[in-house]
């Protein structure tokens, strides 16, 4: 397929790869993310504009009693009470003490009613902003906001997921976009596998065969240049790029009060990288928190899992807010679904799409806000009831883009949120 | 009259408006005691089956015992509160209130002579408190994991605590000091796939003649989040500390002991709950099969045995308490026309 651009032209990506390729030959191992290749100038005005997004993900359905919606003393509130948070009238479930003390750089939506309580369906549904549709598959969050956001003067992967598991591949989270906006795992807090230089090669051999390389592809996108082709390429440069900025993976890089001040478990350790990438230039990292599908003992299990969660979550968010960056990043705790407000018989809630809560803060969103609202005990929605494609449409707002705009693919205008749908307006500051 | 569980039957069925959580027997066999998911502790009139409430704690409670002489009532809540209560008040009202614990209660226990009162939860802590007043006597921090259950030894020397991971700890209870530790790690597990710990010493017992400790809880736990692990009580010799039986269900695959207690005559019984419903077991001390199952009629959550030795109370998510008798029916009485 002959590549079509957005605005064009073939220019970006020569740009790009000019740019890359200077740096290549000038800076040898770098170290840092942007402020490693700019002026400084440059990096602060870059460093000011550029908008991110860490998204965290509560696996297998947070409940929103438990969480951001409770309902202390019903007959469906379970044990825990409700506690007051730094924003007055505002209260959230006694297992968030920490998060609470935050909340006046968050806003709560209340009112999500997806009608789906299937957990492929959900993830799906919140992460793209889309109802399935047979034979059609759309981007996820992370990767439009990559695409949309992309730039030259951008090195690192648009995308990042850090993970539990193993690290390096791509996710097949960018559909239409390609995969060079789909998110990168990065699994253990570690670095990506196979970033470092092997002891037999030396740094010249490395420039020699890249020179070579080079020199090939350009010749054969003479004559034979697609989009495809462009994608190997790209995706050649941008391992070099991890490869030479691998430092920015290293946690240990961080601070040792850091590191206690986050945990030392995984989340905490994810959370604390999260920072550190954004604060490095990504443009989108994903986090994820497991396990909250408690069918069984969910009270225990939410009071295990928020235990770990509330700690390091408020800090990063306090980090961002301390360090400036929040006005710039926004953050995003979603959940596929909730739960049921029904308690069931193993003290366990089900899954539960048709009355629950996202909570999200950061760039262009109102601080310390709430919209929707559910009934007495958390059956239905009862004011400003919303689906997963008003959350996407207000997510791209919040991060200055327009979400009514379209991505052009292959020739085709591909709307970058669900055209059905509109963003809370009055969540956007 | 020796408990008789094939001739188990249920005789009688009190009705709450919200699901039961736990129950007790008061010492003098007045009343029956349980709570409920709507924050109260309910009293029922044995002999009149007159229902009171009991309500001032801030959540649910997951604990009660009795003062020795019956005339208090320890309730222990998710609020972190313990609170005294009068057990024969016709309003009851709260004559004690004491901030106990940093997370929910889940055990509380007396001692046999009535001195001291023992409570453990969340927070990993076991304390010792007087009965009298409820002032602290100490604490006795050490477990790694949530607490379960507590038990006094009868001989009140010694108090035991068990938690999520299996561990017992036996405790002096005049000086706070961890005399050793029971290894119950069957009961627990570590799924990865979910990242979660499960499992726990749901309860302890001690009997007969003290010489083997029980503990009552779960495993096979193939999916926790999804409830579906078997009952299992494990046997302890008190003196060696190994397990003699692991006692199990014949075709359980959805269950949890709740509450492991022996019967007067020495024979192990355990309350199972669960998606396989409510089910009472029956072991005889060499038995790794129940020499006998009876079924409830819903989902059972918590258990306790009537001072005559033949009633067990259960309370169930159906809103029920269930009073199961182990001994024949009786015949329907003639009434005179």
């Amino acid at each position: 397929m002959k590549c079509t651009y957005e605005c064009g032209s073939a220019e970006h990506t020569v740009a790009r790869r000019q740019f890359l390729g200077g740096l290549a030959a000038g800076a040898g191992m770098f170290i840092g993310g942007l402020d490693t290749f700019a002026t400084p100038a440059a990096v602060a005005q870059m460093t000011r504009d550029q908008k991110r997004l860490i998204i965290v993900r509560m696996h297998g359905g947070l409940s929103q009693l438990e969480s951001w919606d409770p309902k202390p003393n019903t007959d469906t509130g379970g044990p825990f009470r409700a506690i007051p948070t730094s924003v007055p009238g505002i209260h959230i479930s006694e297992l968030l003490p920490y998060t609470a003390k935050q909340m006046h750089h968050l806003a709560l939506v209340r009112g999500i009613n997806t009608k789906n309580d299937d957990h492929g369906k959900g993830t799906y549904m919140m992460l793209t902003g889309r109802h399935p549709t047979p034979g059609q598959t759309f981007p996820e969050l992370g990767a439009v906001v990559a695409r949309a956001m992309d730039n030259s003067a951008l090195t690192l992967p648009g995308h990042i997921n850090i993970a539990n598991g193993g690290s390096g591949g791509r996710n097949n989270d960018a559909a239409y976009l390609g995969p060079k906006y789909a998110s990168i795992s990065l699994g253990g807090a570690q670095p990506p596998a196979y970033t470092t230089r092997p002891a037999n090669l030396t740094e010249q051999t490395v420039q020699q065969q890249d020179e070579f390389r080079r020199k090939a592809n350009d010749r054969f996108a003479g004559r034979r240049r697609t989009a495809e082709t462009d994608a190997y390429v790209q995706s050649f440069e941008q391992a070099q790029e991890l490869v030479r900025q691998r430092d920015v993976f290293d946690l240990s890089k961080e601070p040792q009060k850091d590191h206690e001040r986050y945990g030392t478990h995984e989340f905490g350790k994810h959370c604390l990288l999260a920072r550190r990438l954004v604060e490095k230039g990504v443009t989108c990292v994903q986090v994820s928190h497991s396990n909250y599908d408690t069918h069984n003992e969910n009270f225990e299990f939410h009071f295990e899992q928020l235990g770990e969660f509330d700690r390091p979550f408020a800090t990063l968010v306090g980090d961002l807010a301390e360090r400036g960056l929040l006005q710039h990043t926004m953050i995003v705790v979603l959940s596929e679904f909730g739960r049921t407000p029904r308690i069931n018989q193993y003290y366990g809630r089900d899954h539960w799409g048709h009355a629950f809560s996202v909570c999200m803060g950061g760039a262009g969103l109102q601080r310390g806000a709430v919209v929707g609202k559910t009934n007495a005990n958390g059956t239905a929605v009862t004011e400003r009831q919303v689906d997963a494609g008003h959350l996407f449409h207000t997510y791209l707002r919040a991060l200055g883009l327009n979400s009514r705009h379209h991505f052009n693919i292959g020739g085709q205008k591909q709307p970058m949120a669900d055209p059905a749908f509109a963003a809370i307006d009055e969540l956007i500051a | 009259m020796p408990a008789d569980p094939k001739q188990a039957h249920v005789a009688r069925e009190f009705v709450h408006g919200a699901p039961l959580i736990t129950c007790r027997f008061d010492p003098k066999s007045r009343y029956v005691f349980a709570t409920g998911e709507d924050r109260a502790i309910i009293r029922w009139d044995l002999a009149s089956g007159a229902k009171t409430e009991f309500k001032a704690h801030d959540s649910w409670v997951r604990a009660m015992v009795f003062s020795t002489d019956g005339q208090f009532l320890v309730t222990a809540g998710c609020d972190d509160m313990l609170m005294w209560w009068p057990v024969a008040a016709e309003k009851p009202e709260p004559v004690r209130k004491v901030k106990a614990h940093n997370g929910w209660i889940r055990a509380v226990a007396v001692s046999t002579d009535g001195q001291f009162l023992a409570s453990a939860g969340n927070d990993r802590i076991v304390k010792l408190w007087k009965m009298a007043d409820g002032a602290p006597v100490r604490e006795m921090p050490g477990h790694e994991k949530d607490i379960y259950s507590l038990q006094f030894h009868p001989s009140g020397l010694h108090l035991l605590s068990a938690d999520l991971k299996g561990t017992v700890h036996q405790w002096e209870v005049a000086t706070g000091k961890l005399v050793r530790t029971f290894d119950a790690k069957d009961l627990y597990s570590y799924n990865g796939g979910q990242g979660v710990d499960f499992g726990g010493v749901r309860s302890l017992a001690l009997g007969p003649g003290n010489k083997h400790l029980a503990c009552g809880g779960l495993y096979q736990a193939s999916n926790p989040l999804g409830a579906v692990h078997e009952p299992i009580v494990l046997r302890f010799d008190w003196e060696s500390q190994k397990v003699l039986k692991k006692h199990v269900s014949t075709d359980i695959k959805n269950g949890v002991i709740w509450r492991t207690l022996f019967l007067p005559d020495g024979m192990l019984v355990g309350c199972s709950g669960g998606g396989a419903g409510g089910i009472l077991l029956f072991w005889g001390e060499n038995d790794e099969k129940p020499m006998h199952q009876f079924k409830l009629p819903d989902t059972a959550r918590e258990m306790d045995l009537h001072p005559d030795g033949l009633q067990l109370a259960t309370v169930h998510y159906g809103k029920k308490l269930i009073i199961t008798k182990l001994a024949p029916k009786e015949a329907p009485k003639e009434v005179k026309k």
